[in-house]
């Protein structure tokens, strides 16, 4: 009895196993494929993190030394305006003075510098086209300075290139005031500092 | 520039050797057909730094300390 069970199980078997041995064997290679996919390294948690220390030496280095104070004192950088009518399309500013307050990530905002009056805001981003799968953000210092660097090395071409805003669609027009209120205040208190030490220098020498 | 991972040395060379200078110009055009923009970093008279935008390898100073790339810009949203 036992004997004819298992030559029946055998025959049935054979039988399924033309069946079931393509399948066997698609869900073995798809495992192997889906371990093949895992990334090569561990994910590395300091990775971002050291990023970002290169990127903030390399802005540094590339900088003036204001606008550097500036990023690390404020979280932004202005950057003057050098078209005689304001930037492209933002209306014309009647050859008033204005400038552009850089942030990490985030649009860059065109405002009148005596006014404080904001002009708008220039949406642009740095993806990576390089990558197949579409690409992590550059560490902030990174993308500060691709700002910096496309719009005092060609600012009418970088403003074209970004999707123009009325001011208030991604930043808040109240913290951009704010902003600029810190930024007035940061550069009196530099300005103290420097007549201050200008006015101790003589002393010094002299003592 | 890198997303995810920041500056990264592509090649360096003496621009006044023949070798390096072509090993410099291979990579800046290989860099440049990736899609990416090219900057020099540099003083102006007044001594203020500024950035220069290069579309080929002759627009860039002899004296550069650097050639900065990064991604292309684009709108953003």
């Amino acid at each position: 009895m036992l004997l004819a069970l298992v030559a029946t199980a055998l025959v049935a078997l054979a039988l399924l196993s033309e069946e079931l041995f393509p399948r066997v064997e698609e869900l073995w290679s798809r495992h192997r494929a889906r371990r093949r996919l895992a990334p090569p390294t561990p994910y590395d948690p300091g990775r971002e993190r050291r990023a970002e220390q290169r990127a903030r030496t390399l802005l540094r280095s590339c900088v003036n030394e204001e606008e550097w104070a500036m990023y690390r004192d404020l979280g932004f950088i202005r950057v003057w305006g050098s078209q005689s009518d304001g930037p492209v399309q933002a209306g014309g500013t009647g050859g008033a003075a204005y400038a552009y307050l850089l942030y990490p990530h985030r649009a860059i905002v065109a405002y009148l510098a005596q006014t404080h009056r904001l002009l708008s805001e220039y949406c642009v981003a740095f993806p990576d086209e390089t990558r197949p799968y579409g690409s992590a953000r550059l560490p902030d210092s990174d993308d500060v300075l691709a700002k910096w660097m496309a719009l005092t090395g060609d600012e009418r071409r970088l403003i074209s290139t970004a999707n123009m805003h009325l001011p208030g669609r991604q930043l808040d027009p109240t913290r951009v005031k704010r902003d600029l209120w810190r930024l007035s205040q940061w550069e009196r208190a530099r300005m103290r500092d420097a007549a201050r030490s200008a006015a101790s220098s003589p002393l010094d020498a002299a003592g | 520039m890198k997303p995810g991972h920041g500056e990264v040395l592509i090649t360096e060379g003496d621009i006044e050797l023949a070798q390096d200078e072509e090993r410099l110009l291979e990579e800046f055009r290989r860099q440049l057909d990736a899609g990416l923009w090219a900057a020099v970093p540099f003083h102006d008279d007044a001594g203020r730094r500024q950035a220069q935008m290069v579309r080929s390898f002759a627009d860039v100073p002899r004296d550069a300390d650097r050639v900065i790339f990064f991604p292309r810009a684009a709108g953003g949203r």
